[in-house]
């Protein structure tokens, strides 16, 4: 199978370029990922991130064929070769396929992702409905692998000021958690003409996420929750 | 040594559910801490958790702390040491509410309480029938809890050093532990970290098998450090085989899926499990379940082309029950099996799950070995936590949800002793003049080698010969031929080269240096299971196959230094109630 594969190694090269590579695959190899392993086994200055090899822990998105994804859970029968690999879109490049994620957590961690209820918990557990709980499906179950946020023209001019998908998911991740008490807070904090509504609802973040979530959608309560409070 | 230094009260080497778990203890205490991680915590191998933690909550129906003692203990199959288990049980409670509350999106019943599943093993009062106790996020569980406690941990301010591996400990000539050595993969740099007290929390070493649920990061690296410090690993011959990973693909499927009322059946369509544990049946412990299906397909009831499998049938239950509590399964189902189990059971097989043995500590999470007459001389400065650690309160075999209460239970717990450590102990001890050397050595090898092996190769036969010499059934013959190829593996490890050579973000000496750890536990498993002269839990021989209370209820601890064993006792001796002796253990 052919790959041509983004290389970049800032001790040796002076920019980035493309290298071929025409790997033989096994019938066990069914995955990008493995395909991948296959090359760095051949090659093993190819770097990447890569860890559960199931898609839950969000290590190795990365843009395949101009698309972002997970390469663990991207079949390589629905490639078209030569397989395009590049670096997730708009953050720096460390190396090769790894990309420097830090203004994506930091923007992450602005949202204070997490649960802010400062009345004294009960002996047992705090009591929630199963319609209330159910309000966090589809939010909490994010993986943090940004192929929403580097796959959004928003966050790429202004990776800075507007959040992106994936950190406003969160944000909206706790405002629906009926045990959190931050949600004026939290709306204050996101209340800002370029944190939140920069979102244009270009909505590449839904079609891209490996998770199957709808970060648009959650970005659209967000803002309802917004012109609720303000009459 | 030319290195740069920095101090911190606590280093935590790994950012896992007990590395998380523990940093929040001293984090929000106020102490000093750095947690290593070589990946984004949220990507530690907890992430892949699934079906529930346990606790016995009693939301469901009636349960009690001493009934989930007593099915750990005879999961363990006697091996576990009942102080800790007592511990542990007891407190599973108070850490699954404060998780609750610091803000775990936990499924929910009709009261608004935590929903709780049943699972393997786990049973009201001693054995008589399966008890709903596994705290359920859905069929990510896992995820949930590491995210949330990754949250909790930056509200609480938390100093995180992300994609740093850590190479070795450094102790002192009184043998405290003073710090570790540490390796920033995008620089490439080294630097010494001075600590008064380090906790290691470094998961398992599931990737020394060919056939894992396991994550890539899983390779044993506290392990690694602890036996390179001349710390013993204990029970490492014990290996836990989940039932149900895919078949081909190793992706695990959680047993909540036959805890929901899922069953097992061979190429007859038989329900084989009512012939193995009739009372329990799809839900007796892993081991006899990881066992019944290797018999299956021993005697040609497997199925598929190669009969090499069997499988999981759950579209009984309903597409409803299947998208609300099962809903990653069946993402997994389709992605790794190509089946979707609405309609179609998922291929199966035994896949290796979870290292049982470990670095031996007490419950406080102390590292303890033997030293003179006391089998368990604590190493001071020294915590190990979660699955690196050997408590040991899984002994032989783990019973499902009891891993992820493991890492809340003994992180916290050895995050307050490390808090009273430091108040007896205020002040760092001087370094070493020979601190660094071990691992600049390390590094200096897989620097220097201009030829040799591959890493890739070398792993390869690795895991080859881990998976043939030591999986679901053992023999006398086929270990001590294991012992000999794994003992020319690590001949081979030493001697591999790597091509690239630069310095920034280089994945490909993190792999060398992590097969170097790999190879240790690999050695310790084979050694162990080798010696062990009897079945329990996971350890199943074909030469050796009862159970031996007499001769071998007693803890391995393996040294590198010589590649040799000792051993120590079993703890009997619950912290407040009555012993639970050893009976014949049937489900």
């Amino acid at each position: 199978m052919k790959f041509s594969i983004y290389r970049y190694n800032p001790e040796k090269d002076e920019k980035p370029y493309m290298k071929d590579y025409d790997v033989e695959l096994q019938h066990t190899d069914r995955m990008l990922l493995d395909a991948i392993l296959r090359i760095r086994s051949m090659d093993d200055s190819l770097g990447l991130r890569k860890s559960c090899r199931e898609g839950v822990c969000g290590s190795d998105g990365m843009n395949i064929n101009g698309r972002n994804g997970l390469a663990c859970i991207t079949p390589l029968k629905d490639l078209k070769e030569p397989v395009v690999l590049r670096p997730l879109p708009g953050l720096p490049v460390i190396r090769d396929l790894i990309v420097d994620m830090s203004q994506f957590f930091r923007q992450y961690h602005s949202v204070k992702p997490y649960l802010i209820n400062d009345s004294p918990p009960p002996q047992k557990e705090r009591l929630q409905s199963p319609e209330d709980r159910e309000e966090l499906n589809g939010l909490y179950e994010c993986v943090l692998c940004a192929c929403c946020s580097t796959s959004c023209p928003s966050f790429w001019w202004n990776p800075d000021k507007f959040l992106g998908p994936a950190a406003l998911l969160q944000a909206y991740r706790f405002i629906a958690d009926t045990r959190d008490e931050a949600t004026s807070e939290r709306l204050d904090n996101l209340d800002d003409p370029y944190r939140l509504f920069r979102c244009h609802t270009i909505m590449n973040c839904v079609d891209v996420c490996p998770k199957g979530l709808n970060p648009t959608n959650a970005i659209g309560k967000i803002k309802e929750q917004m012109v609720k409070r303000m009459v | 040594m030319g290195l740069s230094r920095q101090k911190y009260d606590v280093v935590i080497v790994g950012g896992g559910g007990s590395g998380l778990r523990a940093a929040l203890q001293l984090s929000e205490a106020g102490h000093h801490v750095a947690v290593f991680s070589k990946v984004f915590p949220t990507r530690s191998h907890t992430v892949a958790a699934q079906g529930g933690i346990s606790a016995s909550l009693g939301n469901m129906q009636e349960d009690h702390w001493l009934w989930h003692m007593y099915d750990t203990i005879k999961g363990s199959d006697y091996l576990g040491d009942q102080d800790a288990i007592e511990f542990m049980c007891r407190k599973a409670s108070e850490v699954v509410y404060e998780l609750e509350h610091y803000g775990m999106p936990f499924d929910r019943n009709a009261d608004g309480t935590i929903y709780q599943r049943p699972f393997g093993g786990h049973s009201q009062n001693f054995g008589e029938r399966p008890v709903q106790r596994a705290c359920a996020a859905a069929d990510r569980t896992g995820h949930a809890m590491l995210h949330t406690l990754y949250q909790r941990n930056v509200s609480a301010h938390c100093h995180f050093f992300v994609e740093w591996m850590v190479l070795d400990l450094i102790r002192d000539y009184e043998g405290v532990v003073v710090g570790v050595v540490a390796l920033e993969m995008e620089t490439g740099d080294t630097v010494v970290f001075q600590a008064k007290a380090t906790v290691l929390a470094t998961g398992g070493a599931g990737r020394i098998f060919q056939s894992s649920t396991n994550a890539f990061i899983n390779t044993g690296d506290g392990l690694g450090m602890a036996a390179r410090a001349g710390i013993p690993l204990e029970d490492m011959e014990f290996w836990q085989f989940h039932p149900t990973g895919v078949a081909g693909a190793g992706i695990l499927i959680t047993e909540g899926v036959r805890g929901e009322g899922g069953i097992l059946l061979n190429a007859n369509g038989e329900r084989f499990m009512e012939r193995y544990a009739p009372h329990m049946k799809d839900l007796a412990s892993r081991d006899v379940v990881s066992r019944a299906m290797d018999q299956e397909i021993k005697e040609g009831r497997g199925v598929g082309p190669e009969k090499d499998h069997v499988l999981l049938k759950l579209d009984h239950l309903g597409v409803e029950v299947i998208q609300k509590r099962l809903p990653g399964i069946r993402e997994i189902a389709i992605k790794f099996a190509h089946v979707d189990p609405v309609r179609e059971p998922i291929p199966v097989v035994p896949t290796c799950h979870y290292q049982m043995g470990g670095i031996p500590t007490n419950y406080y999470g102390q590292v303890v070995a033997p030293k003179g007459d006391n089998p368990a001389e604590v190493v001071p400065g020294l915590y190990a936590i979660g699955e690196c650690a050997c408590v040991s309160v899984h002994g032989a075999n783990r019973l499902g949800t009891n891993s992820l209460l493991d890492l809340l239970v003994f992180g916290k717990s050895a995050g307050d002793h490390v808090a009273g450590w430091l108040a007896t102990n205020p002040q760092h001890r001087d370094l070493p003049g020979d601190a660094a050397d071990q691992s600049v050595a390390r590094l200096s090898r897989i620097d220097k080698a201009q030829s040799g092996e591959s890493v890739a190769a070398v792993s390869a036969s690795m895991r080859k010969v881990v998976q043939h010499h030591a999986g679901v059934f053992r023999t006398g013959p086929l270990l001590e031929e294991g012992v000999v190829k794994i003992s020319e593996v690590v001949d081979r490890v030493h001697c591999t080269a790597i091509q690239d050579k630069s310095r920034v973000f280089n994945t490909a000496r993190i792999e060398a240096l992590e097969l170097e750890n790999m190879a240790i536990v690999a050695q310790a498993t084979l050694v162990s299971a080798l010696a062990r002269q009897e079945s329990r839990g996971a350890h199943a021989r074909d030469d050796f196959r009862e159970r031996d209370d007499k001769n071998w209820l007693k803890h391995s601890l393996w040294y590198l230094e010589e590649n040799r064993l000792e051993y120590k006792p079993v703890n009997l001796q619950p912290l407040t109630v009555e012993s639970f002796e050893p009976k014949v253990r049937v489900y």
